[in-house]
Parts: structure tokens; C-alpha cells; sequence
């Protein structure tokens, strides 16, 4: 997948995250900013998912900022998806 | 050495001397007496006609020779909008007095400001049923070089009795009071109803000091606190934010989740058994456990129940209740919002009971003995029905052992509501970080993911799933739900021992550990 714009998705309320996208030049690697108010419990299993999700769409250079209010894994992967998709301009299906 | 429940828990403590194990719920009541020796209450001599009135709460500190090493006590009737425990530490801090002892009821977010005084060597250790904020935070860090002592409410009161907690100094704010120190939290601007917590303190402590915003002409009606034990009184413009001390009534939630849960527990309750004329019922007020009671008052207009009394806690629905004729009378140790200060006042079948008579272990039977049903929360419970009510998922103690305790050992049914999880944080796994009320108190609990009956109580179950009510071993619940939220890697702590959780009867149920920053 790639990237063309910066985007975002999800919100800043309690069980959600929100997460920003932005494209960076090719080799930068992933850049991963993340915050969570469960850090210290879920903190390694947030990066995993994150990464194997990164894995999936082929995505190898890019900035996330993550801020993560207690969010389950499914929502997680589905707001990461969403914002993949926007900043790809795939966003067919989901609202701008 | 370890209690029965596996807790590892240190022979000794500096600070606190010798600890005791916990050994199961009733391995020391059922012996009849207490075996640990009772100090006796101070005697003290006034002449008469001599002024007890002070100008300023410095003037009445001042004339009970405040000195380093001191234990002074304070209640938490004022919940939220307590500033006086912030007032009495600064002015003994800016007299210059160190290592004081805090034996507070309880603390809450009202007391952050005191903070600073657990840095500088001020407070150097805390007795108090709950800690929360800022100060919950800094003690499991480890701010304080001498342990501190979580008890229950009846607990505490035997600590007094037994003088592991010897007030050296008590200021008891009233709403109301006389020149004689006769005080009440029923009437005046900053009414805040029960005084139950005091009651102790103003019989045990070597000086009592009581602080009103409200003197009222002698005598002061009723007598919550009597004069006789009274050595000081002051009135000052403000005990804190009437806003928050007098204000409001607690609302029943909106929460979708935990109306759910309350209406999963009014079905076991009405299933139960328990739920017959004349049954005793306590709820606590926070979001799912006080909401039990909306429905449980429906079910009872429905049946044409009426129960013989609400105790503990009391909130402004609890009142309704009684006023609606459901229960005979209402014991109120504590009053949740300040809409019960004007029931207690007018209705002589809503009566204020001191903390002793709610729930010492220790006497002849106190209330919580007699109580039929009461529902509480959680913030963690494990596969055992141990239950944390004092540490967050963080580690810090952000919380209050309260009643919860004294409560469930005495109920005939004891209620367990929480969600199985909260935002991601696992609530029902296999083993909680600090227990606070042991498993074998707890016979159901209600989660909007199942419903879980203790094995030890078999004909609960079976009364339940004879009304059709599904029954899920707490087990698979818990595997459920790490399912969903993915395993938690465990709090992160030191060996150091930051605080004991003590039992009910004065054993050690847990310790904490300091938690590694």
C-alpha cells in the first residue's frame, strides 16, 4: 500500500484510540509514536499488533502516532486499517 | 510466613511491630472474645463554667501541646469537600511538628493538597480505611519511611480499642455544634448527615477539638458528639467547599453496562431466597451496586415486600425507600449526599449509629451481623472471589477496604457487580494484586458476561438456575475475558513492603509492595 497523504482515525475517548498517519520517504522505516493509558500492561502487545498489521498491508515506511485510551485489539487493528486507508486515498467506505 | 489465602506476609514490620496472618473470616471471632487487651478511654476534668471556645483552630492546637510523633485522627464525613484535614496538618507542620501519625477514616481527592506534608517529614505514616489521588499514587510509590495501615470501618474501631491506633489528637469537624463541643452534621449551612466515624475518636483520643463553621445557642440537637469528651471548640468561617460537602443527591447511572448488571443482580437477589418480608439490605453507592437498588425497589412494590432496614452508606435514594414505606427504618453510619442530612434530622426511624455498632468484629453483634443482602463493587475480583477493592491497575492504592469487609462476612448474601473488564484492563482473572475481602465472603458474582456462584454456596446455585438463570463457573469467565483483552503483564513492583491491608479482625490479608516508578 502506498501513501499518500496524512490521515487519521478513531477518537480520544475512553475504550478507543486515535491514530495519525503520515507518509515518510522510502527507507525511513517505521516511525511509532505510542502512548497508551495501558502501557505498561498491554504496552509490547500494542507493538506486536501494530507491526503484524503493518505487515499485512506491506507498509514499511511510515509515521504513527498513536494515542490509546484502553482500546481491545480489534479496534485497534480496525482504526489502524482505517487510517492506512485514507492516507492511501483507498478510503472507499469509510468517511473521510 | 504465608496467610491462608498464599499471601506472603513478613513476621514483623518496623513501624508497626509484629503482624498476624490471616487465617479465615471467623477463626478468631468464633472463640467468643478478643484476645488482644483493650486500652482504656482517657479521663479528663473540667471545672465548671470554664470556656471551652477557642478563637482560631491554631489557638485550640496550640493548648494541646501538639508534639513530633503524635497521632492525630480525622473523619471523612465531609466526602469531597473536606478542607479541614489540609488546614489542621499546615498548622501543625508550620508549628514545626514532625513524624506525625495520620489516622484518618478516610482519605480522598479532597486531601491531595496534604501531599507536600508526606514529602517533608510531616505525616510519616497513615492509618485510613481508603486512599485515593495523588496520595494513593505517592504512598505505593513509597513516599512514607514507615508502613501504612489500610483497615475496614469496623476494623479501625477495633485498632482504637486495641490501641494500635492511640489518637493523641482528634479534630472532628460538625456542621453544627455548642459552646460545650455537643455536635451534629443533621442541620446548619455545611449539613453533611452522619457523624458515625467520629463517634470513636471522640471517646478514645487524649484531646478532642471540634471545628464548626455553625455554633448554634446550647444545646446543639441532636448529640451526635456529647461534650463530655469534647476539650475544644472552634468555630471558623469555612470547613471546606459546601458545594461538595452539601450538595446534591446521588443519581442512579445511566451507564448502559451497568444497568445491565444491576438488573442481571436484582434477578439473583429476587432468586435467591433472600429477598423475603422483613429482609436487611445494603447497596454501596457506586455506579452499578446503587443502581441494584432501583430494581430491587421495584421488585419489592411488585411482591409487596417490605424489609426491616437499610444500613451503612446511606444515599438519598435510600431515603426514598424508606419514606416510600419499603423498609422499616434505616441504621446510617455515613451519609453518600447530603439530601439524607434532612431525614436523619425529622425521621426518628432513620437513625445515625456510631462505627462501632455498624461493624466491630469485636462486641456483641454489630449491624453488618444482621444484614441480609448487601451488594458491592470491585475493582478486581480473582477465580477464588478474592476481592481488591484498594489497588488500581497500576499498582497505586486508589480505593477504600470501607465496609466492603465487615459487610460481606456478616450478609447472608453478599453481591459482587462489576464489569468482567474495564477499557482493556482484565477484572475477573486469576489473581487480583491486593485482597482485600477473601473469597469465602462473596457468594455471587454479577458480571454483564456471566454470572458466577461461589462453590461453596451449591443451593444458591441451584435456587438460581431453578428460576432459569445461567450460572457460569468464574474460571471460564476469567479465560473468557483474557481472551478479549489479551494476558496483562503483571504491576511491576520492588520487595519493599509499602503497606499491610489489615482484616476486619486485625490479621494481615495482603501486603503492598512498592511500585517500581
Amino acid at each position: 500500500m502506498e501513501l499518500k497523504t496524512k490521515a487519521q482515525a478513531g477518537s480520544f475517548e475512553s475504550s478507543d484510540v486515535l491514530i495519525l498517519v503520515e507518509p515518510v520517504e522510502k527507507g525511513a522505516g517505521r516511525i511509532i509514536e505510542l502512548k497508551s493509558i495501558v502501557m505498561q500492561q498491554f504496552g509490547d502487545d500494542l507493538l506486536r499488533q501494530i507491526h503484524a498489521n503493518l505487515d499485512d498491508f506491506n507498509i514499511d515506511d511510515v509515521r504513527l502516532i498513536i494515542n490509546d485510551k484502553g482500546a481491545l485489539p480489534p479496534t485497534v487493528s480496525a482504526r489502524l486499517e482505517t487510517a492506512l486507508k485514507r492516507a492511501a486515498q483507498l478510503q472507499s467506505g469509510t468517511l473521510k | 510466613m504465608k496467610n491462608i489465602l498464599q499471601r506472603e506476609i513478613p513476621e514483623e514490620l518496623e513501624g508497626i511491630g509484629k503482624l498476624e496472618a490471616f487465617e479465615g473470616a471467623f477463626s478468631k471471632l468464633k472463640k467468643g472474645w478478643m484476645e488482644e487487651k483493650t486500652v482504656p478511654p482517657p479521663n479528663k476534668a473540667k471545672m465548671p463554667h470554664s470556656s471551652k471556645i477557642c478563637d482560631t483552630l491554631r489557638d485550640a492546637i496550640l493548648k494541646t501541646k501538639p508534639r513530633n510523633g503524635m497521632t492525630v485522627s480525622f473523619h471523612h464525613h465531609l466526602r469531597g469537600g473536606d478542607n479541614l484535614v489540609y488546614e489542621a496538618i499546615k498548622i501543625l507542620a508550620d508549628l514545626g511538628i514532625k513524624d506525625i501519625t495520620l489516622a484518618a477514616s478516610s482519605l480522598t481527592t479532597a486531601h491531595d493538597p496534604i501531599l507536600p506534608y508526606f514529602k517533608d517529614g510531616t505525616i510519616t505514616q497513615v492509618y485510613a480505611s481508603g486512599i485515593r489521588g495523588e496520595l494513593g499514587k505517592a504512598i505505593a510509590e513509597g513516599v512514607l519511611p514507615k508502613p501504612f495501615v489500610i483497615h475496614s470501618h469496623g476494623g479501625r474501631v477495633r485498632s482504637v480499642h486495641t490501641g494500635k491506633i492511640k489518637i493523641d489528637l482528634a479534630i472532628l469537624a460538625a456542621s453544627a455544634a455548642d459552646e460545650e463541643g455537643n455536635a451534629t452534621g443533621a442541620h446548619g449551612p455545611s449539613a453533611f448527615g452522619s457523624m458515625g466515624y467520629a463517634a470513636i475518636d471522640s471517646w478514645y483520643a487524649k484531646q478532642v477539638i471540634v471545628v464548626t463553621d455553625n455554633i448554634v445557642d446550647y444545646p446543639c440537637v441532636p448529640q451526635s458528639i456529647t461534650q463530655n469528651y469534647i476539650d475544644y471548640v472552634v468555630k471558623v468561617d469555612s470547613i471546606g467547599d459546601p458545594s461538595k460537602i452539601a450538595g446534591g443527591t446521588t443519581r442512579i447511572t445511566k451507564a448502559p453496562m451497568d444497568l445491565q448488571i444491576a438488573r442481571l443482580a436484582a434477578q439473583v437477589i429476587e432468586h435467591s431466597g433472600e429477598l423475603k418480608e422483613g429482609f436487611s439490605f445494603q447497596v454501596g453507592a457506586g455506579g452499578a451496586s446503587l443502581a441494584v437498588a432501583k430494581y430491587i425497589r421495584k421488585i419489592m412494590k411488585q411482591r409487596s415486600i417490605k424489609g426491616s432496614f437499610i444500613l451503612g452508606g446511606v444515599t438519598s435514594y435510600g431515603v426514598d425507600m424508606l419514606n416510600e414505606g419499603l423498609f422499616r427504618s434505616i441504621f446510617d453510619v455515613q451519609s453518600f449526599d447530603a439530601a439524607v442530612s434532612s431525614s436523619l434530622l425529622d425521621n426518628q426511624y432513620h437513625i445515625e449509629i456510631p462505627a462501632g455498632l455498624y461493624a466491630n468484629p469485636f462486641n456483641c453483634g454489630c449491624m453488618t451481623n444482621k444484614l441480609d443482602i448487601v451488594v458491592l463493587g470491585a475493582l478486581e475480583i480473582d477465580t477464588n472471589f478474592n476481592v481488591n477493592v484498594i489497588t488500581g491497575s497500576e499498582g497505586y492504592v486508589r480505593g477504600a477496604s470501607g465496609g466492603h469487609s465487615d459487610t460481606a462476612s456478616g450478609a447472608n448474601l453478599t453481591v459482587v457487580v462489576c464489569p468482567s473488564f474495564r477499557g482493556r484492563i482484565p477484572i475477573v482473572k486469576k489473581k487480583v494484586h491486593t485482597i482485600v475481602t477473601p473469597g469465602e465472603s462473596i457468594d455471587v458474582l454479577v458480571t454483564e458476561r456471566g454470572i458466577c456462584v461461589n462453590p461453596q454456596k451449591p443451593e444458591l446455585k441451584a435456587h438460581l438456575e431453578a428460576a432459569g438463570i445461567k450460572v457460569k463457573d468464574i474460571a471460564v469467565l476469567a479465560e473468557e475475558v483474557e481472551g478479549i483483552t489479551g494476558k496483562a503483564k503483571p504491576i511491576e513492583t520492588t520487595e519493599r513492603v509499602v503497606g499491610i491491608v489489615e482484616y476486619r479482625d486485625g490479621t494481615v490479608i495482603d501486603v503492598i509492595h512498592q511500585v517500581k516508578e
